[in-house]
Parts: C-alpha cells; structure tokens; sequence
C-alpha cells in the first residue's frame, strides 16, 4: 500500500560501536512518507543509538542514510531543517514557561513574531496546556511535559519525527492522548519514526514493525506479517459441564481439550471466517458454551519466537522508577485473549 | 538570510533565553556582584589603613589604600562572574534541551555565543556597579578619555578571553558542582597577583608567580592607564595573556561543545 510513495528515510548498513562494543551491527531501515515506522526492542537494543544518528546527534561508524532527500553526511543541516525529535528524556527548558518555551522554538525555527504567536497558542491549545501556559514545565505532570515536548518539535513543522520511545513511563490515559496526537500527525502527511519496548504500541500505531534486537534487524513487516511468523492462533472455547466439552471436542477435529478447566482449544489463524465456522457448528450441534475468546499470536510472541528472549525484558539498572508501570503494561500486553 | 545574519539571530535568541533565566534565578547574579563589592569595603575600611601605611603612603593611608585597590577589584569582578558562567553553563548541558538544540537547523555556536554574550553583559553591569561603589567611596582616577577608554576596553577584552574559558570549564564539568569549584581557583588569583599588594612584597617564588600571572599584567595596565602609575611591559604582557586565554578557551570550548552527547 505503501510502495509508491517517496522515501521519507533511508539508512543502509548503519553501524556504531563503543569501543569493543557493537551497537548497530549494519542495518537497513526504509521508510516512505506519510508513514508510521516502529523500531521495537528491549533496552540495550540500539534504538536511541539509531535514533540519535538518524536526527544527526551522533555519526555512525558506517553506512549511508538519506533524510527527507537529504544525505546525513554530506547536508546534516537539511536534515536538521526537515525533522523533529522528541525524546524520552524531556528537552525542555526547565526555568522557562510553557509558552515561553514554545515562542524560544519558534524563534529558532525563524519564524516571524507573529507567526510564532499563533503557532505557540495554536500548539497549547491543541495539547490542552492553556492553564499550565504561564507556568513553570517543573510544576507540569510527567505526561504535561511530554506533550509540551512534542509541541515544541510540532513548531517548526518537521517533515520527519523521530520519537524515542515517546510513552515510555506515561500513564495509560496520557499515552492515548500520545497515541491520538500521533495519529493525527500521520493523517496531516508526516513521517514517523518510532522506537518503542511496548508491543502494543509498535501494533497500535506503526504501519510497519522492526524487531531490533543487539543492534541486529531480526525481522520486518506489518504487525499482521509478523504474526503470521509464527503459530499458535486459537479459539478458545468454555464450557459449563463435561458433557458439552465431549460434543465438541467431537465436532472440532484437531482441538486441544483440557477436561479440568472445561476449555476446549480449537486451531484458527483468528479470521472472520474461521470464527464464522466454528459459531455455525456449535450452532449445528446445539453445543451451549459459557464463552468464546479468540487468541491471535502477538507481538510478544513473536518477539520471544524470533530472539528467544521476551521483549520486556530490561536490564535491573534501568529498571528503576518505571518498573512500575512497566509492570502494569506487561500485564496489559500480556492479555493476549480478546474477549469477543 | 545569509548564514552570518542567521547565526547573529540565533545568538540573540539563545541571549534573551540567557537573559531571561538570570531573571528567573537571580540569586546567583546578586551573589556574584556582591563578593567584589564587599571585598571592595572590606579592604577599604578593615586592612586599607594598615594596608595603605604599608604602601608607603603616612597621613591619607586609607585613601591610597582605595586608589591602589580598585584595579584589583575590578579584575575581581570579572572573575568572580565567570564563575557564574561556568555554572550557568554546566547547568545547561545537564538539559535536555541541549540536545534539541542539536539537531535543530541553527547555527552551531548559538549556545555557546548567547552564553558568552550574556556574561558579558553581566560582567559590565558588575563593573559599573563595582566602579560606581568605588566613586563613592572616594576613588578618584586621573585618568583622561582615553585613558578610561583603554582601562575598560582591556577589562572588557580579559572578561571576554576568561568567559570563554569559563565555557570551556562548564562543558568539561562532569557536574554542576565541580563547575562551580574549578573558577574558585580564577577568583583568588587578583589575591596572589598585585591586586591587594605589591607582587615584589611577597616571598620570592611567589613574588615571581604573582608578577607573571594573567591577573597581574592586566591590573598593572588598568592602574597605570587609571591612575598613572609605571606601565613596564606590562600592557603587552596583558594582551599577550588575553590573546592566549581567549583563543586557547575558544577552541577548547568550540571543541567541547562539538563532541557528542553521552547518556
């Protein structure tokens, strides 16, 4: 669906390592305009590496990329002037306000006087931060700054956007505020580059999913194309008494029973029509069942498929303060059977 | 625009955000100009009349005490705002913003000239307030136009060439506190220089430090060209040390600044 479209990023065989230790070992990232791009991965992965040598912070060790039809090496600053970052460390300024950081973006992007006035109030408005505009960003909530952070990179107008894990340590509500702020980027024509260690967000947002894993593509595709990497798709079937699970057991060729839970597993690839079928022979055989869940492979399976280890995964040093809400997207990832 | 009008604009941006953080964390301004202030009146009326008899001056040993020490304050000045700088700096590269600035498309120096350019300004209302403190307290320069011209035309090109190795010091700073320590070495230097008194009154070795050293020249000149006072060769060793410093921190800020981020 994407394939006519111009390229909004093209790296080929980037690589940087620190010293002994390899951090992109030679990747290849294509990117058209107008589309999402999600690079997932543990931490120690290299996405903020890949990130701050795509917005030109740091030079790779090898490899050529183009930016918005710029080369990287040769016109740092035509990708400058074409992209915005925001990353997971806040970069705003802390003893400035909210507006005033805002007309400072404007200022830099050279914008006039009054057109950064309008571009400032139109930007707090739309990230609802009308109140906090006079106030100093160290009062804001975690998630206020994040959004003042991704105002701020909306000031200049970038064509390109990289967001380094732009939700990481956000609470649920405000990374659907993110996720609706992104989408509407995308709709207004911008290319988005996104890293993120959360499943379901690379599956929400990205038209196209990187599994990058010690500095190595290890697969790409669509979220459905890399589902369908592996198996394991499967309805599940709850019954009220023994008697139902023996009929259907019968009636499903190939199904998996476990007679203590009363759980019939009956193999699909999780499609409508599948669905359709096995609703008509529980109707067939007048089978009553307690409830149906349809369990399509995620991300996470693929993830741990593919690498062997779960993407979640972090490191004891990182985990920190955010092991909490880590924790609490682990489970919700983890809820891998959608309720129908 | 062209890329000079482009660069002088991005420093003025990156100056009124300067200008506007001293505004909203004033202390450290108001504490940097009052040490020489303070110095200023401590010598003056604590150790000036002892100090000033030893100079050699008997029935208005005060007052010769203030003539003498003024240039020495002045320079103190400056270096006591440095310290400012350095720390005013080092907090900045702790941001975040710091790194958006970078792969921003403005001019690669901005951060670092609307630091310079902020200080300095600083430096010079510290000066005036320093200066006009001393009026008032009876330092009486004979010194004409030009003279003043030279006196604070030196001062401003020392506070230049020593802003930029505060710069210098504030990026190579690992933490916002060893900013702060490494210019407290700058800010007692006019003390083993001529500042408070004569180098040649000192114990040899030091004597020798304190005649050579960048604060020493500098004070020298300003004092001769104020009060008239033997100049020597100490004008040329000034602008010598100047020249010196304010490349030697260019650069070494230049490439500093340069060199990439580390998380």
């Amino acid at each position: 669906m994407t394939l006519d479209r111009p390229t909004a990023i093209a790296a080929t065989g980037l690589r940087k390592s620190y010293g002994e230790q390899t951090v992109l070992d030679g990747i290849d990232i294509t990117v058209p305009e107008g589309t999402v791009f999600s690079l997932l991965g543990p931490n120690g992965a290299g996405k903020t590496t890949t990130v701050q040598i795509l917005s030109t912070l740091i030079e790779a060790d090898g490899g050529s990329v183009r930016v918005a039809g710029h080369d990287l090496a040769t016109d740092a600053d035509g990708v400058r002037g074409a992209i915005g970052v925001t990353g997971q460390f806040s970069a705003v300024d802390n003893l400035l306000t909210g507006e005033e950081n805002l007309l400072l973006m404007a200022d830099l992007n050279h914008l006039d006087k009054q057109e950064g006035r309008r571009r400032a109030a139109e930007l707090l408005e739309r990230f609802d931060l009308v109140d906090a505009a006079k106030k100093n960003p160290m009062t804001y909530s975690g998630g206020m700054r994040r959004k003042l952070d991704l105002a701020m990179t909306l000031v200049g107008d970038p064509k390109v956007i990289f967001l380094d894990e732009p939700t990481t340590g956000l609470d649920p509500r405000t990374r659907r505020t993110m996720w609706e702020a992104i989408r509407n980027l995308v709709a207004g024509g911008v290319t988005i580059f996104l890293t993120t260690q959360y499943l379901d967000e690379a599956d929400e947002l990205a038209d196209r999913i990187a599994l990058l894993d010690h500095g190595k593509i290890v697969a790409e595709g669509t979220s459905d194309e890399l589902k369908r990497l592996i198996p394991g798709g499967h309805i599940r079937l709850q019954f009220t008494d023994a008697a139902e699970l023996d009929q259907a057991a019968r009636t499903f060729a190939g199904s998996t029973r476990d007679d203590a839970a009363l759980v019939l597993q009956v193999p699909s690839d999780g499609d409508v029509h599948s669905l359709r079928s096995v609703l008509d022979h529980l109707d067939v055989a007048s089978i009553e069942v307690a409830s149906l869940t349809v369990h399509t492979p995620d991300l996470d399976d693929v993830f741990l498929a593919l690498t062997g280890h779960p993407a979640e995964a972090r490191s004891s040093a990182e985990a920190g303060d955010e092991s909490a809400e880590t924790a609490a997207d682990t489970v919700d990832t983890a809820e891998k059977e959608n309720v129908r | 625009m062209s890329t000079l009008a482009l660069a002088a604009r991005d420093s003025r941006t990156m100056l009124r955000r300067n200008m506007r953080r001293w505004a909203r964390y004033p202390a450290m301004t108001v504490q940097l100009i009052a040490l020489p202030v303070i110095m200023l009146l401590l010598f003056a009326y604590v150790f000036g009349g002892t100090l000033g008899a030893g100079l050699g001056g008997e029935a208005s040993a005060r007052a010769d005490y203030i003539e003498y020490l003024v240039p020495g304050i002045l320079l103190m000045t400056v270096a006591a705002a440095i310290q400012g700088t350095a720390i005013s700096v080092a907090m900045d590269m702790q941001e975040g913003i710091i790194a958006r600035f970078r792969t921003m498309a403005i001019s690669r120096g901005a951060v670092l000239t609307g630091h310079v350019i902020g200080s300095f300004l600083q430096t010079l209302v510290g000066l005036a307030i320093v200066l006009g403190v001393s009026l008032a307290i009876g330092f009486r320069p004979s010194a004409n136009a030009m003279e003043w011209l030279g006196a604070i035309g030196l001062i401003a090109l020392f506070a230049v060439a020593l802003t930029w190795l505060a710069v210098a010091l504030g990026l190579s700073a690992k933490s916002v506190e060893t900013a702060s320590n490494t210019p407290t070495l700058i800010v007692l230097l006019p003390f083993l220089g001529s500042g408070f008194v004569p180098a040649d009154s000192m114990p040899a070795g030091l004597s020798w430090f304190a005649e050579y050293q960048p604060f020493s020249p500098v004070i020298e000149t300003v004092r001769s060209l104020l009060l008239g006072t033997e100049i020597g060769n100490n004008a040329i060793l000034a602008l010598g040390w100047t020249v010196v410093i304010g490349v030697f921190s260019y650069l070494w800020a230049m490439k500093l600044f340069r060199r990439p981020p580390v998380r």
